[in-house]
């Protein structure tokens, strides 16, 4: 056994020594306030490590399976990964000062993080059930955990609990569609699984349906498509916001590569009928999205039905079931996570007299008392909305394109008039920041949120330059290839 | 002279990062500024016009460069596309000199979003890859709202909403259409679709979605009526902006797209688009004659007049589209004048209320007097530029249906009606209330903005040939190209 056995598993290794020595280097340090900088910035680093690792193609073996196949490292796992590294560590690093300011920024809150980022690898890794149940454990308990982490906090405690109730009931069903399908088919690998179904020829087998159903609804729930989305809305508003902000990146991109590669590696053999499931999930997802968000009041509850909504747009592409539309998924997804990021930066900089304020009435007439930051908030929501020629009308685009060239026309104009519809909210928002009187200035804005909005700003307004959303949209298609070889055109 | 479109689109956008970079207190510098660049665009523009060969019906000045994946960068101009670029560069030094004084609150901000506004308004007239377009189209949106919502007037929010749903839900239908044409196509190049032949069926449902968005964009009666709302709260510059070329996005749309991609539909479905047109002719001119607010009386005698444009359009024929080009153009100038002259009647009272004036003539002569003259071009009579279009127009919609051409020609008398009425009540009359006996005529500023705009109107309606000149082989092009298209269709259903 050589060292080449565990290149493909280094990212993955990185982040759990780096977890390890965390833990020992928060137990061995005095001071517990230095212990949770020093902590947040070495996990920091070491999420940077493993995305370098995975960049660098000289580390990475091209396309390999580990671990008799049940693991898998290709060009889609590493795109995947770099964005769930990059997410995570934004992040984290917004949480750094406003944990700090809330005397929780304890050494155990990074290294939560860093295992959750490595339940979320091995999920887009997985290429088995067990992998995929592994990974997607180790994430959920690191996420239970640090949705409750403002311990003092009712409703951080209630978000905790109720992630926690709601997350458990989706694993078990997931778990149990995971063995209906291990039963019918004779293995939990998905190679075999889909020569299973393809050699019995059992797209109508009833037992393969019910485990295809239990998985994917347990997958919904990770993602928060509608109808198992009822816990973002309070876990989002109850979790301190930079656990949020964590909570509506990486995660979702980490579960939305769960369902992608599940539907098209395990069962490409009854498309049709995972289709209609996803197609199903999609549609009420970007209604009810649209729908619900309209009458909320605090922007993060605001931001958790916009996620639902975008979950929904990011399914259309996967209901296309083309290397458009696995391109299409991976390119939302990319999009969404930056404009998020970034929208959170600004929710964090929503200060008055030391305490945060959630309410979206608290943002009236900012362009007057801060206009840096209500110009950036609403080029964020300009985007969300999908108007061109911003990042998030691109991500509309690629999502929408491979549908129409499945054919699925009702799909797409429900969609779009979703879109229409879900402008709307977007837009309130920057009425209450450009036309609305002004309300008692914010504190200013700390250099670690303005570096990741202007980031996320800058991303979402220059997307249209070839060399920043041209390279992302190679990368996607390329990686998308992975799964659908056929390619695109 | 090779990349001189993208110099034109991009140039007011580097002119809203040069204010960007000024203090916020600047207002001074940041009018300046805007005055500059919108003056050096103009010049930059008519540099294109200069050199613009009129005898070629293809696509000049054509730059092309890879872009996102299989999209591409491609600019140019034809002679239906040449004229409004010329509109638009030349409007907007006009609306950054009506903005002069009248706008104090934010100055910086509002000229970074007029100087967006034109870049996105060049680049629909330049852009010659669908999805550029609509980029180009859509992106509009965003400094208009904030144009109409942060310095308009009481109703601004609802006015502001109003316009950016309404268009928006009209786009994103032409915006599936443009996905369904690039897998057909395998393109989203427009020359390489305009040579493209549609299957018949499929040209139905892209020629309804081009037409959601254009009709909104027009505005077309029925969904005309975001745009009222829209004009009577937007200030005066964003009105001029909305009426003189937003509104011509949707005809440039008809010509561009609707008629020469989809000529089959577009023959089927004329008889629908004449039948919306005359509704809009005569509808929203008794509409007109009731209003009490002058702004709403320009806006909704403007879906009149795009009336007149999309019977043009659809008559398919040289005289109808050169007609409904230079009905755009006219329009674009007098409606534009005209939402000039209530700015200047409005910074002086503060109100629009029509009842609140009367006899104005007596203590504002010049602006009497150029008013007349928007208001004679506004009606269409002979000697203006107003005439031109509609007389055009009506000639081709006589040949297509003589029962269009007649209902559209009461359209004529009713929009004299109005007018004239409106003319009556506001500047003649005795001048019998208090608050106007202070009024002040045409400082040398608003001079400045009308005289051109005088000239403009008397000399198009005497001399309109610079304008059909340009567009002529264009059109020619585009009118035997339909006529080809559609002659395998009516021979097929010949029994």
């Amino acid at each position: 056994m050589d060292a080449a056995f565990y290149l493909p598993v280094l990212p993955e290794l990185i982040l759990a020594i780096g977890a390890m020595t965390l833990l020992m280097v928060g137990a061995f340090t005095r001071d517990e306030r230095a212990a949770g900088r020093t902590a947040a910035w070495l996990a920091i680093g070491v999420l940077i490590a493993a995305g370098v690792v995975i960049a660098m193609p000289t580390l990475q073996p091209a396309a390999v399976t580990a671990f008799d196949g049940a693991f898998v490292s290709d060009g889609l796992t590493r795109f995947l990964k770099v964005l769930i590294l990059i997410a995570a560590a934004l992040a984290l690093l917004l949480t750094i000062d406003e944990f700090a300011r809330a005397k929780i920024l304890l050494f155990e809150y990074p290294v939560l993080v860093l295992l959750a980022t490595l339940g979320m690898l091995m999920m887009v890794s997985a290429n088995d059930l067990i992998a995929l149940y592994l990974g997607l454990e180790l994430q959920s308990l690191a996420l239970y955990v640090i949705a409750a982490f403002k311990r003092d906090d009712v409703r951080s405690s209630e978000a905790g609990l109720k992630y926690f109730v709601l997350g458990a009931l989706s694993s078990g069903m997931l778990l149990y569609g995971a063995s209906l399908l291990y039963g019918i088919t004779g293995s939990t690998g998905y190679e075999a699984i889909a020569n299973a179904v393809k050699a019995d020829g059992m797209g109508g087998n009833i037992g393969l349906i019910f485990g295809l159903v239990f998985v994917l609804v347990g997958l919904a729930f990770k993602i928060s498509a509608v109808p198992f989305h009822m816990w973002t809305p309070d876990v989002y508003e109850g979790a301190p916001t930079p656990v949020t902000a964590f909570f509506a990146g990486a995660p979702k991109v980490a579960a939305m590569a769960l369902l992608l590669r599940f539907t098209q590696s395990a069962l490409p053999a009854i498309a049709p009928q995972w289709q209609q499931i996803v197609i199903f999930l999609s549609i009420a997802s970007m209604v009810l999205g649209a729908f619900a968000a309209i009458g909320q009041t605090n922007i993060k509850r605001l931001m958790a039905y916009s996620s639902i909504g975008h979950v929904g747009f990011a399914l259309v592409g996967l209901a296309a079931n083309n290397a458009e539309g696995t391109a299409g998924v991976l390119i939302y997804m990319a999009i969404y996570v930056a404009m998020t990021l970034g929208s959170f930066a600004c929710i964090l900089s929503m200060r008055r007299n030391g305490e945060a304020v959630e309410d979206i009435s608290e943002l009236a007439g900012l362009a007057k008392t801060d206009l840096r930051l209500a110009a950036i908030l609403a080029l964020l929501m300009f985007s969300l909305a999908g108007i061109p020629p911003l990042a998030g009308f691109w991500g509309k685009w690629y999502a929408f394109l491979p549908a129409i060239k499945a054919g699925l026309y009702p799909l797409a104009i429900i969609g779009v008039v979703a879109s229409v519809i879900g402008a709307f909210y977007y837009l309130r928002v920057i009425k209450i920041m450009f036309f609305d009187e002004a309300a008692a200035p914010f504190e200013p804005v700390e250099a670690k949120a303005l570096a990741v909005m202007g980031l996320s700003a800058l991303f979402v307004a220059a997307f249209a330059l070839p060399f920043i959303g041209g390279s992302l949209v190679d990368a996607a298609t390329a990686a998308a290839v992975v799964l659908m070889p056929g390619g695109v055109r | 002279m090779s990349n001189i479109l993208s110099v034109v689109t991009f140039l007011p956008l580097v002119g809203a990062l040069l204010i960007a970079l000024l203090n916020a207190d600047a207002s001074r510098n940041a009018r300046w500024i805007a005055l500059w660049t919108t003056l050096v665009t103009f010049l930059v523009s008519l540099l294109i016009w200069w050199n613009f060969d009129k005898t070629s019906a293809g696509f000049q000045f054509v730059e092309e460069y890879a872009w996102l994946g299989p999209l591409k960068y491609k600019m140019g101009v034809d002679g239906i596309s040449m004229l409004f670029i010329i509109l638009t560069t030349f409007l907007m030094p006009l609306c950054v000199l009506a903005s002069w004084e009248s706008i104090t609150d934010r100055v910086k901000e509002y000229m970074i979003a007029f100087l967006v506004l034109e870049t996105l308004m060049l680049g629909v007239f330049c852009a010659l890859d669908l999805v550029l377009f609509y980029l180009f189209f859509e992106g509009g949106l965003i400094p208009m709202f904030l144009i109409i919502g942060v310095w308009g007037g009481k109703r601004r929010v609802y006015a502001s909403f109003k316009f950016f749903l309404y268009t928006l839900l009209g786009s994103v239908l032409m915006l599936l259409a443009m996905m369904a044409m690039y897998w057909h196509a395998g393109t989203t190049d427009i020359p390489t679709l305009l040579a493209t032949k549609f299957p018949a069926d499929m040209q139905w449902w892209l020629w309804l979605a081009f037409f959601a968005s254009f009709a909104v964009k027009m505005p077309m009666w029925p969904v005309h009526t975001w745009l009222p709302d829209a004009h009577v709260e937007a200030p005066t510059a964003g009105s001029v902006v909305l009426a003189g070329i937003l509104l011509k996005m949707g005809g440039y749309g008809f010509l561009r797209f609707s008629l020469p991609m989809f000529p089959i539909a577009s023959e089927q479905l004329a008889p629908f688009v004449f039948t919306l047109s005359i509704v809009a002719i005569i509808y929203t001119s008794l509409v007109a004659l009731v209003q009490e607010d002058i702004k709403k009386l320009i806006a909704y005698s403007s879906v009149a007049h795009m009336g007149f444009v999309t019977m043009g359009i659809f008559t398919a024929s040289q005289q109808g589209i050169d007609g409904a080009i230079f009905q755009m153009l006219s329009h674009g100038i007098v409606s534009a004048a005209l939402f000039l002259c209530v700015g200047v009647v409005y910074d002086r009272m503060h109100t629009r209320e029509i009842a609140a004036y009367g006899g104005v003539v007596e203590r504002m002569p010049k602006y009497a007097l150029a008013f007349m003259v928007f208001t004679m071009a506004n009606v269409g009579l002979p000697g203006t530029s107003g005439f031109v279009g509609e007389f055009l127009t009506l000639l081709a919609a006589f040949k297509a249906n003589t029962w269009v051409a007649i209902f559209a020609t009461t359209g004529v008398i009713l929009s004299a009606a109005y007018a004239l009425y409106l003319y009556r009540r506001v500047i003649f009359g005795a001048l019998e209330k208090p608050s106007l006996r202070g009024l002040l005529d045409l400082s040398p500023r608003e001079v400045a903005v009308l005289a051109p705009l005088v000239i403009l109107t008397i000399f198009y309606g005497i001399y309109p040939a610079p304008v059909l000149d340009v567009t002529a082989a264009s059109v020619k092009n585009l009118v035997q190209n339909y006529e080809t298209a559609i002659k395998p269709a009516a021979a097929a259903l010949a029994p």
